[in-house]
């Protein structure tokens, strides 16, 4: 496969979470307010890409029976050295991520590029592999974010769009919104769009 | 080599452990002191928050010191207690001592119009973990001016509901003292009394253990400092 496909494909049309359906407990955990699904979605594609290089690099020394545990090994390292930096230089978004920062180490995407693409291609294509896969769930992330928090809350950021006179009309922000359901909802959304303009990842009946 | 063997792969992942385990130290001894100012301005904020100051957290530190004009550990007769930091009093460990083996932290603080608040540090369990919180009280002692809660991981819109201002404004002009003997606030189901004339604040709906967890937390923490609050009374 050529570099630019293995780069750009996650971004649609071999998206790890709409189409591929991994790492969707993050998607609902994270995605109430835009902040820290972008930091999400930084510190996935920080894991990923690094991890894919450092597996792609000693991918001829691993032994096999015990590939998992390796790859396991390298990405909880890297996941703690990210959590103890965000709680160092980020420490209020490191507060509203809490656990999910921990669970990237869980998260299917990882394990799934590693097993599928570093184990048997070099640094370079595995970096870009990663990359493209990390943004493919930063895309996902931000689009569930923004409509969440702009919906729920009527912010993005932090800052208020909603103007105050929508308010004193009788506007009210939808607290569904606000709850992982509505996250599950959204992507299906996301999901429906995609596969309607992509003819090809439809079913034939 | 066979990279199959039983002895290759016990000394490849002793190796793989050793280097990232290696990693992973240096990563939390450089990083610690940074963390830790984070968490001190976390406390700070959290501090100035029952006096109903709210900062940013990269402001905390400067409006702490702004406003926190002296702190003191007592114990449970009301004395002072010497050689003690009241910011480094690990509440969480001394809210689990008995009543008179307490060090009880207070911050004396200074508000804008120069009366004078005692906050008093509380720590409990919720539901599902811990819940923590700071109260002030006026400089008579008897009356609560503000009051902060927060949690760990509550359930969201019930018992994490504590930490909204609808509960905790709720605290406001509560008394610690009456006739001059001291009661802790209750936290009752909306639309009852509490047995006795203590002062009381409606519980969250569907938030039960957590709003009892807060009555046991303002009965067990604040308790220890009714000497005190009662000096300052006289």
């Amino acid at each position: 496969m050529a570099n630019k496909s293995v780069f750009f494909n996650p971004f649609s049309k071999d998206n790890p979470v709409i189409v591929q359906i991994l790492g969707i407990c993050s998607v609902l955990a994270v995605t109430a307010k835009l902040e820290p699904a972008i930091v999400m979605g930084l510190s996935v594609i920080a894991v990923l890409a690094f991890s894919n290089v450092i597996i792609s690099l000693i991918r001829n020394t691993i032994p096999t029976n015990i590939r998992i545990i390796v790859q396991l090994v390298v990405v909880a390292g890297l996941v703690v050295i990210v959590s103890q930096l965000l709680q160092a230089y980020a420490y209020d978004v490191s507060k509203q991520l809490s656990v999910f920062i921990g669970l990237i180490i869980t998260n299917c995407i990882l394990m799934g590029r590693l097993e599928a693409f570093a184990m048997a291609n070099r640094p370079w294509p595995s970096f870009l592999d990663g990359v493209g896969n990390g943004i493919g769930y930063t895309i996902i992330l931000v689009i569930v974010g923004f409509f969440r928090e702009l919906l729920g809350s009527g912010t993005l950021l932090g800052f208020q769009i909603v103007p105050q006179c929508f308010y004193e009309a009788g506007y009210v922000n939808n607290g569904l919104m606000i709850l992982p359901p509505m996250a599950l909802v959204l992507v299906a959304c996301i999901i429906w769009v995609h596969r309607s303009f992509n003819k090809d990842l439809q079913e034939k009946q | 080599m066979n990279k199959q063997s039983n002895a290759y792969t016990i000394i490849y992942i002793i190796v793989l452990v050793v280097i990232v385990g290696t990693a992973l130290a240096f990563t939390a001894i450089s990083l610690k002191p940074r963390q830790q100012a984070n968490a001190d301005a976390d406390k700070m904020r959290q501090i100035l928050a029952s006096v109903a100051v709210e900062v940013p957290g990269n402001e905390a530190i400067a409006a702490y010191e702004r406003y926190i004009t002296s702190t003191f550990v007592v114990d449970e007769t009301g004395n002072r207690v010497a050689d003690a930091d009241a910011f480094t009093v690990d509440v969480a460990k001394q809210s689990k001592e008995s009543a008179s083996e307490r060090l009880l932290p207070v911050y004396e603080c200074t508000l804008d119009d120069s009366s004078v608040k005692y906050i008093l540090p509380m720590y409990g369990a919720g539901l599902w973990g811990p819940i923590w919180g700071y109260v002030s009280v006026d400089s008579d002692g008897t009356t609560i001016y503000g009051a902060y809660f927060a949690h760990q991981g509550e359930t969201p819109g019930l018992g994490a509901e504590i930490e909204k201002p609808a509960f905790s404004s709720q605290f406001s002009g509560k008394k610690l003292i009456k006739n001059g003997a001291f009661v802790p606030v209750a936290v009752v189901k909306a639309g009852q009394v509490p047995a006795g004339d203590a002062d009381y604040v409606d519980g969250i709906s569907g938030g039960t253990i957590t709003s009892k967890g807060v009555g046991a937390m303002i009965d067990n923490c604040l308790q220890p400092y009714s000497a005190f609050l009662e000096s300052l009374n006289k």
